[in-house]
């Protein structure tokens, strides 16, 4: 039997480099002009779930995603680095789910991919930086949960030592397998692309995406039929609609205000001896130091 | 009416101070909708423990005292919760979005299916009207936090399920006694009920946790320092300028990043939030992840090289030149002009 480890990756807009392009005049994100990428933290879990495979011959790594048809891009770009298969999660229904939503999805999924030994999961998404995803996809699965992992250090068919990352420190757990993890930015980075299977993957496309495309690929799916990336929508995964989406999210988005710089009254200074001088004077005389 | 709950977190026998924070911000809120403050304490040895809590206004506390509840693991918390929470149906839960709270209430709130919002930088009641609907919703919890990396600000709410659920960081709320001679009743969880030997897969083989050595929030000086500063060394400038102001030393996540100064002293959306009377910025650039964390501060002055660094918009002082030149200078001025 082998040893399925499923990974749980999101695509995310890069919210880390909201460069001058994204700005919009009223000093506002357009967020249209960010580019989408692989959420970094879940390239983590991914290099984790690799390194696994290194240590045991009979390891298959499955990458799950839920999102818009484009996502099935991280599905590729999982795939160059060593995932063995992905599935796209995506329907319209799915559209505005809150955290607890998401894990309903993802835990579907999951479970239709049974029997697994390791779910992991990033710790957090940059879009949200909630990292409620994964503990919740755990509790929907009744598996125990090991959060912030930064090193795997032991692993048999059933049990898993993993050094944990805590805000003041570390730990050490064990947890019996199978269990969910999700992997702290402190673990080890994620390999580069392989150039082997970034050619053997580079046409790998889901059917969606195949309906758009000119090309026939009828033929080349016939022989290469990993080039198929599943989707998955809630018809596959039996879902119940009241769950999905904005109605089955508790969490409702009353407003949304984007931060801007609203500039204040600023005095200017020099670094000349005079400007220096009046200044800490001030701050003397109105008891701000001193 | 049902009341407000906060979760304690417990270290070496010291509520941690986030919980205290928290306790503070309950207080707040149950005298705002006239309700109890109730709070848990889930570990070992808690015996005395109240002290700690009743003068932060703390009216009902519970708690769970047994050998394998500490140090924390997340199924045995998340089962006295849950139990405790379908008991005592709270409004609203808080708990620190910390490495334990960011743990715990995401499987607390899947249990319960409610809704839960992380990192809220504040809490309010506040009413709502369901436009489709036209339902009408008094004193919901307004759980406000930065989204999208620091971007926007989202106001989240739960109309409908409870305990409306939120996390908040260490530092974002202020901590102060509501009142020492405050007195509650301690309610003790049974927990032979609730404690299953399959609430224990996980087991702690090793632990090493630091004490904090450095608590930059409570002073009313802070100079930080940010790439800009450019290294190691320079950073002793601040420190001296910190010396002699009677203050404390931040940075920027760029400058913890090159290893500066350490992560203790982050301030930002991913550190700690500050509010002193005086933060003196040098060499930070102010991206909107670092304001988040010190724009409350009652006096800014930044001191940046580039007059178009976005830190000068929210300055009180805006001091265009090299930190290298201007530090020694502020060093040598108050030196002499002070006893
Ligand atoms: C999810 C997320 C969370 C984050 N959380 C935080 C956080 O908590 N805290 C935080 O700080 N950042 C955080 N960041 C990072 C943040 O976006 C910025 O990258 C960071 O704050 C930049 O740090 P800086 O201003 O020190 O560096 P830079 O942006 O490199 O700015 C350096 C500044 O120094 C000036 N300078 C250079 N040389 C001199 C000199 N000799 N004298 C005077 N001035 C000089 C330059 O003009 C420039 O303005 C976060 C990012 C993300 C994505
Ligand atoms: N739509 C999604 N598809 C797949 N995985 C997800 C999705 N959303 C969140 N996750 C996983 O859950 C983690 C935490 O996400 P979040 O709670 O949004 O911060 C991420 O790092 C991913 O591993």
């Amino acid at each position: 039997m082998s040893f399925r480890i499923i990974v749980l990756a999101k695509q995310v807009p890069d919210t880390r480099n909201v460069g001058k392009d994204a700005m919009k005049a009223d000093g506002t994100v357009n967020r249209g002009a960010l580019p989408a990428i692989f959420n970094p933290e879940d390239l983590h879990a991914l290099e984790q779930a690799l390194r696994i495979k290194e240590l045991r011959k009979d390891v298959e790594i499955i990458l799950l995603t839920m999102g818009p048809p484009r996502a099935a891009d991280i599905i590729r770009e999982a795939l160059y680095r060593g995932a063995d298969k992905g599935y796209l999660i995506t329907d319209r229904k799915f559209a505005g789910s809150d955290t607890l939503a998401t894990s309903y999805v993802l835990s579907l999924a999951v479970k239709k991919l049974e029997p697994y030994h390791l779910v992991i999961a990033g710790r957090q998404a940059i879009d949200g930086d909630t990292a409620q995803v994964g503990p919740q996809v755990g509790e929907k699965l009744r598996l125990p949960q090991v959060t912030y992992c930064e090193e795997i250090q032991n692993i048999s068919q059933k049990e898993i030592t993993i050094k944990r990352r805590l805000e003041r420190g570390v730990e050490t757990v064990t947890s019996p397998i199978p269990t969910l993890i999700t992997v702290h930015s402190s673990a080890a980075s994620c390999r580069p692309r392989n150039a082997r299977l970034l050619m053997q993957y580079k046409h790998a496309r889901t059917v969606s995406e195949l309906q758009e495309e000119t090309k026939d690929y009828t033929e080349m799916l016939t022989n290469k039929p990993y080039l198929r990336i599943d989707e998955w929508g809630v018809a596959d995964l039996d879902a119940k609609v009241e769950q999905l989406g904005i109605s089955g999210s508790p969490t409702k988005v009353k407003k949304i205000e984007n931060v801007v710089f609203a500039a204040k009254e600023s005095v200017v200074l020099s670094s000349d001896n005079k400007d220096i001088d009046q200044l800490m004077k001030d701050l003397i005389e109105s008891h701000v130091i001193g | 009416m049902n009341n407000i709950f906060v979760y304690c977190e417990i270290e070496d026998g010291q509520v941690a101070d986030v919980s205290l924070e928290l306790l503070t911000k309950g207080r707040k809120l149950a005298n705002e909708i006239n309700c109890k403050l109730e709070a848990a304490v889930i570990g070992h040895k808690l015996e005395g423990i109240e002290k700690q809590l009743f003068p932060f206004g703390v009216d009902i506390l519970h708690l769970a005292d047994e050998p394998r509840l500490a140090p924390y693991t997340t199924l045995p918390h998340c089962e006295v919760i849950v139990k405790l929470f379908e008991k005592i149906k709270p409004e609203v839960a808080i708990f620190g979005a910390t490495s334990v709270g960011r743990d715990l209430a995401p499987r607390v709130a899947s249990y319960l299916k409610c809704g839960l919002t992380a990192d809220c930088t504040s809490l309010v009641f506040g009413d709502h009207k369901e436009t489709k609907t036209g339902k009408e919703y008094k004193n919901l919890l307004y759980q406000i936090r930065p989204a999208f990396g620091g971007n926007i600000i989202a106001t989240i709410i739960n109309p409908d399920t409870r305990p409306q659920m939120a996390t908040v960081r260490e530092g974002v709320m202020k901590k102060e006694i509501y009142n020492e001679d405050h007195k509650g009743t301690i309610k003790k969880i049974k927990l032979d009920e609730v404690l299953r030997d399959e609430l224990f897969p996980v087991q702690i083989v090793e632990r090493h946790i630091e004490k904090q050595k450095v608590n930059i929030k409570s002073s009313q000086i802070i100079i930080s320092g940010g790439y800009g500063v450019g290294s190691k060394e320079n950073f002793d400038m601040l420190f001296e300028l910190a010396e002699v102001l009677g203050g404390e030393v931040g940075g920027s996540r760029a400058a913890v990043d090159a290893g500066f100064v350490d992560h203790a002293r982050q301030v930002g959306q991913t550190g700690v939030t500050v509010r002193p009377k005086l933060y003196i910025a040098c060499g930070i650039s102010g991206a909107v992840q670092h304001t988040a964390g010190m724009s409350e501060s009652a006096k800014i002055i930044a001191i940046n090289n580039d007059p178009k660094a976005p830190i000068n918009q929210i300055a009180d002082y805006s001091i265009i030149g090299n930190i290298e030149d201007i530090i020694p200078k502020m060093i040598k001025f108050y030196k002499k002009n002070t006893k």
